[in-house]
């Protein structure tokens, strides 16, 4: 889902509103049409502002989402700056495109593994333009060479006279100053923040229950709402028992949409009884017969012919059409449900004449646009309080809940909290696609693969999100074949193939990992298939694949090295490896996990080696990897939506099950030191590199190979 | 109209005795750092203490808990053993979305209450009904044995 943007850099600066100065700079992203022609000067949404009562505010374009990118945008600011965490205060952007759009996505979105990757350079350079003009303006002030001044802890020094200066006192004169033209970075090694594990900025609130997340608001007048939507995907309510549900107590309000009931009431408690109450009856419409059986017959009628090519070299198909030794596998992985801690909500409060709208989102121009529209307000009568989220894993990168809630809010005239049950949030979120994968490849008499076939059938989520993304004159969604075109590994003949397939039933979406989490799946259970058809060793296959990359060889051989691989393990445990270049970083992994008498799988040791270039904050780093990788054996382990009579079966997490600590593997995490490659990104990586080790090591602990995630509902204890 | 000890303070509440006290804390009390996860005691997100033990309060009715004393995310710093968890939480970056973190924090300080130097056994029994989505199980873990130690 990613695009390499232009590394132009647009610098501006000022006085800000109320005097200091305000540093702006704005990454033009691959959409020409929403980076706007000229940004004011004076813009009052920039990325640092430095006011004269010393206050220095650092504004957020990506959001939080529990990744840490706050603390990280933070220390990238701040080491050119000279100030430290303990003098910022950070502060969520408002919806703006043309200030905040990633360069990488096109628009002001967090996703993707890209923030860190879109800050690393602008956000110095805008840290070092500011430093750089408020030194400026103290050497102005004191007739000196600027040269002779320094700056440290937001003061400016000038030591032979021995005088100082804080920002806060020199931010007005700076604010009139010209933006430099030239702004050198410090070198690697000059880093006094930037590859410390420095504190999160954003821990302290979170230990205490003071931080307040989007379900937190508490707005004067407010009521709250909670909503049922039609249980089948495009069906209508029929009718609701109004009088019962106005018949609790504390209920305010019932609002019927073609498709969705709300309750409203002084609290939640009220709402949730009185939509007990109304009973609400729908008309299922035309997806009521669908089932997941329907849906993967779909999906494997379709895969037997050929798709739209994605990369095709040498003859993959004739390299394979003798060979001696083939693979030729169907791997699945299903719908999944994002589930993030804090249950879906919005906060909306609609006027004639404006709306405020509060909540977390990944995407708040969206958002803003969304609200606009459906009111039939101008963009900028919205406004958008963001928010700190609990947790989002791409599911707060669509905004059809802030669409709800804004048909909802609209008639009604004080603002309105609507909160999703946790059932509602299970069965009516958009899903990460089902993928049916075909995988055929040969190998010739010294065990090396001749050819390799990858076809990939499911949905597209591009599609839907973002058509332009579509590559192939909108034929091919190059999220479908990411990891699965470009892998470690070197093959003389290669052809990758994506067949499209829509389920009007099913609405999808981005899901933690992207198209790595899918594909780096596929690829390294059908590597290790390959290496015991060889009879090779796993690791020892993928060395003798490998490209020239030196970086993959690196972290391949330091987790060998690292895991204790070829020693020797109890009857019934299995390590499994696992190799993946995705978001810019290189990792590699191996699990360590056992299957017992009954088919039950315990996860032991996981072992991560990540080569990702320069390291911001270690500990951040460390911290995405091992949360991120339980949150793909989570999916390996457990997760799965399917579909009956049009409706989700699971509800909540008794049967949407996610990893408890009993259940949670150690995690080991080794970074490679490589300050000086291009940076690489972390959020999702844990995710897309768990669950191929996992299936590697069930079939190393047990000769099993299981092709279908998830894989401890069952499969392991039917014959 | 019940009469609720939160943190210390008395509360008078004017609203039904089905009325699970995680929905009293939120939206009545406007205390809002114990969270929403599920509805059906399946995440541990809503975790207080009633009389020191640690409850799922979105199935805990203001009639079950009315004359009892109820502890908090807003008020468990203030013991000996709620102040070691959230220093630990902090020394550890346990932490990342930090939504499920006020439940963890709860079910960890009545832990170490009860069992001053858990064993990994005693930690799995003691967190197991509390799902952690970003997957901050493994500093959990140490953070419980860190406080024990401190």
């Amino acid at each position: 889902m990613t695009h390499m943007p232009s590394r132009r850099l647009f610098l501006q600066a000022g006085l800000a509103a109320g005097g200091g100065l305000l540093i702006g700079l704005r990454l033009p992203g691959h959409n020409r049409a929403l980076a706007a022609p000229e940004v004011e000067p004076f813009a009052p949404n920039a990325f640092i502002r430095v006011a004269p009562d010393e206050t220095i505010t650092l504004i957020m374009s990506h959001t939080e989402v529990g990744q840490g990118v706050y603390t990280s945008a933070c220390m990238l600011i701040a080491e050119e700056l000279e100030v430290g965490l303990d003098q910022i205060t950070a502060e969520h952007a408002p919806p703006n495109n043309a200030l905040y759009a990633d360069p990488f996505l096109g628009e002001q979105a967090t996703g993707g593994s890209t923030s860190t990757r879109a800050g690393w350079k602008p956000l110095r350079q805008a840290g070092a333009a500011a430093r750089i003009m408020l030194v400026q303006a103290a050497a102005e002030k004191w007739h000196v060479d600027p040269a002779t001044c320094t700056a440290e802890h937001g003061v400016v020094h000038h030591t032979p006279s021995g005088r100082s200066l804080s920002y806060g006192k020199l931010a007005s004169a700076a604010g009139l100053l010209p933006v430099p033209k030239d702004v050198t970075l410090k070198p690697a090694s000059a880093f006094k923040l930037i590859g410390t594990p420095a504190k999160r900025i954003d821990t302290p609130a979170k230990v205490n229950g003071s931080l307040r997340f989007g379900i937190d608001v508490q707005v004067p007048g407010m009521k709250i709402g909670t909503v049922a939507a039609s249980p089948v995907l495009g069906g209508k309510l029929i009718s609701i028992d109004e009088a019962a549900a106005r018949a609790i107590l504390g209920v305010r309000d019932v609002v019927k949409l073609d498709n969705a009931v709300a309750v409203i009431g002084d609290h939640m408690w009220a709402a949730i009884c009185g939509l007990k109450a109304a009973a609400p009856k729908w008309d299922d419409g035309p997806n009521a017969g669908l089932s997941s059986a329907s849906i993967v017959q779909s999906l494997a009628a379709a895969s037997d012919a050929d798709g739209v090519e994605a990369h095709a070299s040498g003859n993959a198909k004739a390299a394979i059409a003798s060979v001696t030794k083939r693979l030729d596998a169907v791997y699945q992985l299903p719908f999944l449900s994002h589930a993030p801690m804090e249950p879906i909500n919005t906060t909306l409060h609609v006027r004639p004449d404006g709306a405020d709208v509060w909540l977390g989102t990944q995407v708040p121009p969206r958002t803003q646009a969304v609200v606009a529209r459906i009111t039939g307000l101008r963009p900028d009568q919205v406004t958008v309080h963001n928010h700190y989220m609990g947790g989002a894993f791409g599911r707060r990168l669509d905004v059809d809940s802030v669409e709800q809630a804004a048909r909802i809010a609209k008639n009604l005239a004080y603002p309105v909290k609507l909160i999703w049950s946790r059932e509602e949030d299970i069965q009516h979120d958009f899903y990460r696609p089902y993928y049916y994968d075909k995988v055929s490849a040969g190998l010739d008499v010294n065990g090396k693969i001749v050819g390799w076939l990858h076809r990939t059938t499911c949905s597209s989520v591009m599609a839907r999100w973002l058509p332009a993304g579509m590559q192939k004159g909108g034929k091919l969604d190059p999220d479908t074949v990411e990891c699965a075109v470009e892998t470690p590994y070197e093959f003389p003949a290669q052809l990758n193939q994506f067949v499209q397939v829509e389920n009007p039933g099913v609405i999808v979406a981005w899901w933690r990992g992207v198209g790595p989490t899918h594909n780096v799946f596929v690829v390294e259970s059908a590597m290790d298939e390959l290496a015991a058809l060889a009879g090779v060793d796993p690791i020892e296959f993928r060395r003798r694949h490998l490209g020239k990359d030196p970086r993959a060889r690196a972290v391949l051989d330091l987790v060998a090295e690292k895991s204790g691989w070829g020693q020797p393990l109890p009857k019934g445990t299995g390590r499994g490896v696992g190799l993946q270049i995705a978001f810019g970083s290189w990792l590699a992994t191996v699990v360590e996990a056992s299957v017992s008498e009954r088919g039950e799988i315990l996860l032991h040791n996981v072992y991560v080696v990540a080569d990702v270039g320069p390291v911001v904050n270690p500990d951040t780093l460390a911290a995405q990897l091992e949360g991120g990788m339980i949150f793909g054996l989570s999916m390996a382990m457990y997760s799965e939506i399917t579909h009956f009579k049009g409706r989700v079966e699971q509800s909540n997490f008794h049967d949407y099950r996610a990893l408890r600590i009993n259940e949670a593997p150690k995690v080991h995490v080794h970074i490679v030191n490589n300050p000086n490659a291009p940076i690489g990104g972390v959020g999702e990586a844990g995710t897309a590199a768990a669950s191929a080790p996992l299936a590697n090591a069930i079939f190393a602990a047990t000769g099993r190979r299981l092709r279908r995630i998830p894989f401890a509902t069952g499969q392991l204890s039917q014959a | 109209m019940f009469e609720l000890t939160v943190n210390g303070t008395s509360r008078q509440v004017d609203v039904p005795a089905d009325m699970p006290v995680l929905w009293v804390l939120r939206d009545v009390l406007a205390m809002t750092g114990t969270k929403f996860g599920c509805g059906i005691a399946q995440c541990g997100a809503c975790t207080v203490h009633l009389d020191g033990n640690p409850v799922r309060s979105c199935l805990l009715t203001v009639g079950d808990a009315a004359g009892k004393q109820i502890t908090t995310i807003e008020g468990v710093g203030a013991t000996p053993e709620g102040a070691k968890i959230q220093k630990a939480w902090l020394d550890l970056e346990v932490m990342q979305c930090g939504y499920c973190q006020c439940g963890q924090i709860m079910s960890a300080t009545a832990l170490i209450k009860a069992k001053p130097t858990p064993t990994d056994t005693d930690i799995d029994e003691a967190m197991s009904g509390n799902i952690c989505r970003c997957g901050t199980y493994v500093r959990i873990r140490a953070a419980i044995h860190a406080a024990a130690a401190a």
